[in-house]
């Protein structure tokens, strides 16, 4: 890790009314890299991606992006919000846009981009995922998996220096699970920073440069994908990876 | 809505692919066929016996001749017709005048309710206050104190318009009504939708604007209509300030004459002036029932 990590976080902690969500959470996010967060559900993972991008309020602890620290309280939380991406498990696509509103809203309110550049290049993320012909649908006419890519491409369209990715898949169809993984290997190999927390076990094996797992709001074990999928140190994860693998999920 | 589907059904019998109804199929058809003409048959006998009661009952009772002239007189209700219709207009004027003052208003009442942060307190809980005290107030109080009180104070260059002060009392009232009206279309707008907007880099008055308003609106469309209609026929309020509208227009025929026809054929233009709101109230819900059928919206 020679270049100055894209997101750092220090000491975070995380409390919802009296129960501590993460605790002295540290992590490290280098350019160009995939990090997972897995974890049984209510582990931590979500709320994690949501102090980053500053949807939540941490209660101690800091987070840089960029060098710069975000959580000071005079930094401008629509400006850094402005420069990470982010995709929900519930799509979250505003219902009453098209898929081409809903991709241009952003650099057009925000970025100040002119329309037309703005349609072109949202029309062109489009061409590339295959969704060319649903530009003028409203989201309520695709399928998850299409209403997901779309989801993808709104927020690739403000180029982010970072994508948070929120158990993407986990309200999808299986069998629409795999078109979606797909777009997110594709963004990989673009060089795009990613964090993600995910369930699929095996498609985190595979993308992530960096693994952490997640146990009632710490990071237990993290280490590279081989390490911690193939050679647990620790008994927990041990355990976490045997119930996966018995539900057939890796 | 079911004899088109059964239409639709017997239409199948040639389909293309060499399909023949079964015995069974065709049975239960002829069954159905039956059921729904006997209700047909039942239901315009119902109607029928009852509609004879009702004539039995009204022109039966022992008042109805001297009720029949006080309310039901063909040469005063010709006299009044064109009065009323000319009053009309007032209230046709006020609505269009008040309805959009009221939407406007409104939704500026909504949108500062809902803002955030230690600045906008005191507008919070001026608008709080508004809503509560407008709803409660019955709207004849609030127009006799509007349209009575405002002239007493004899104020200098402030009207005494019976109309402009009538219009004023009804937006007051009908602003705090749909001001909770778009209040709750705001607060049905779920909490993720605001989430996506502002993770997207846009501020909160974006996300209220591009995002949580347009949806609000379009949810609350039926509501608003119903308080519209309401406000329609509210109008005819104003004619306690003395404005000759609708019902003062027949107000003024009943004093003269002492014959109460002149207030059915107010009502009656009323009500002919509301259905067609009414219904295209009922069919603006009924689309957006349609649509939200299609595929909800996560």
């Amino acid at each position: 890790m020679s270049e100055a990590p894209v997101l750092r976080m220090e000491s975070v902690r995380k409390t919802f009314g009296g129960s501590v969500v993460l605790r002295d959470v540290d992590l490290e996010v280098a350019p160009h890299t995939v990090t997972a967060l897995i974890g049984a559900s209510g582990s931590g993972k979500s709320t994690l991606l949501r102090c980053a991008n500053l949807l939540e309020e941490i209660d101690d602890g800091a987070i840089w992006l960029d060098d710069e620290e975000i959580t000071d309280p005079r930094v401008d939380q629509d400006a850094v919000r402005r420069r990470i991406g982010v995709v929900f498990q519930a799509y979250n696509l505003f219902p009453h846009m098209t898929v081409l509103d809903n991709i241009t809203l952003a650099p057009r309110r925000v970025h100040g981009v002119p329309r037309a550049e703005a349609e072109a290049r949202a029309r062109e993320l489009l061409e590339r995922l295959g969704l060319g012909e649903k530009a003028g649908e409203y989201p309520d006419r695709l399928s998850g998996g299409q209403q997901q890519r779309v989801a993808i491409v709104r927020a690739l369209a403000v180029r982010p220096r970072l994508l948070l990715l929120d158990e993407i898949t986990a309200a999808l169809d299986p069998e629409l699970v795999g078109e979606v993984l797909t777009v997110v290997r594709g963004l990989k190999d673009e060089g795009m920073t990613m964090v993600l927390a995910t369930h699929e076990m095996g498609f985190a094996r595979e993308v992530a440069d960096q693994v952490c797992f997640l146990e009632g709001g710490v990071v237990l074990e993290r280490g590279t994908a081989e390490q911690v999928f193939g050679d647990p140190r620790q008994e927990r994860t041990r355990r976490f990876l045997r119930r996966i693998v018995e539900a057939g999920r890796l | 809505m079911t004899v088109h589907k059964e239409e639709l059904g017997s239409g199948e019998h040639d389909a293309a692919d060499g399909y023949v109804p079964s015995q069974r199929r065709l049975d239960r058809e002829r069954h159905k066929r039956v059921r729904a003409r006997r209700a047909t048959a039942i239901g315009a006998l119902s109607t029928l016996v009852t509609a004879v009661v009702l004539y039995l009952v009204v022109v039966g009772a022992p008042g109805w001749p001297r009720t029949k002239e006080t309310f039901f007189d063909p040469g005063y209700a010709r006299e009044a017709f064109p009065k009323v219709l000319e009053g009309l207009w007032l209230n046709v004027r006020l609505l269009l005048v008040c309805g959009v003052a009221v939407l406007v208003l409104g939704m500026l009442i909504a949108v500062a309710r809902t803002l955030r942060g230690p600045v906008f307190f005191p507008l919070r809980f001026l608008a709080a206050a508004y809503t509560d005290f407008f709803r409660g107030l019955p709207l004849i109080i609030n127009l006799m104190i509007v349209v009575l009180g405002v002239p007493a104070l004899r104020l200098q260059g402030v009207t005494v318009d019976p109309v402009l002060l009538g219009g004023t009392a009804l937006t007051l009232t009908y602003s705090a009504y749909v001001a909770e009206v778009f209040r709750a279309g705001i607060e049905s707008v779920h909490p993720s939708q605001r989430a996506a907007a502002r993770s997207l880099g846009l501020s909160n008055r974006q996300a209220l604007r591009y995002v949580v308003l347009p949806q609000a609106v379009r949810r609350q469309v039926p509501p608003l209509l119903n308080d519209l209609v309401s406000l329609q026929k509210d109008t005819g309020l104003v004619s306690i300030g003395g404005a000759v509208d609708a019902v003062r227009a027949a107000d003024i025929i009943v004093g003269r004459s002492l014959n109460y026809t002149p207030y059915i054929v107010a009502g009656l233009v009323f009500v002919a002036l509301t259905i067609p709101m009414t219904r295209f109230t009922d069919w603006v819900t009924a689309r957006m029932d349609r649509r939200q059928a299609q595929g909800g919206t996560a």
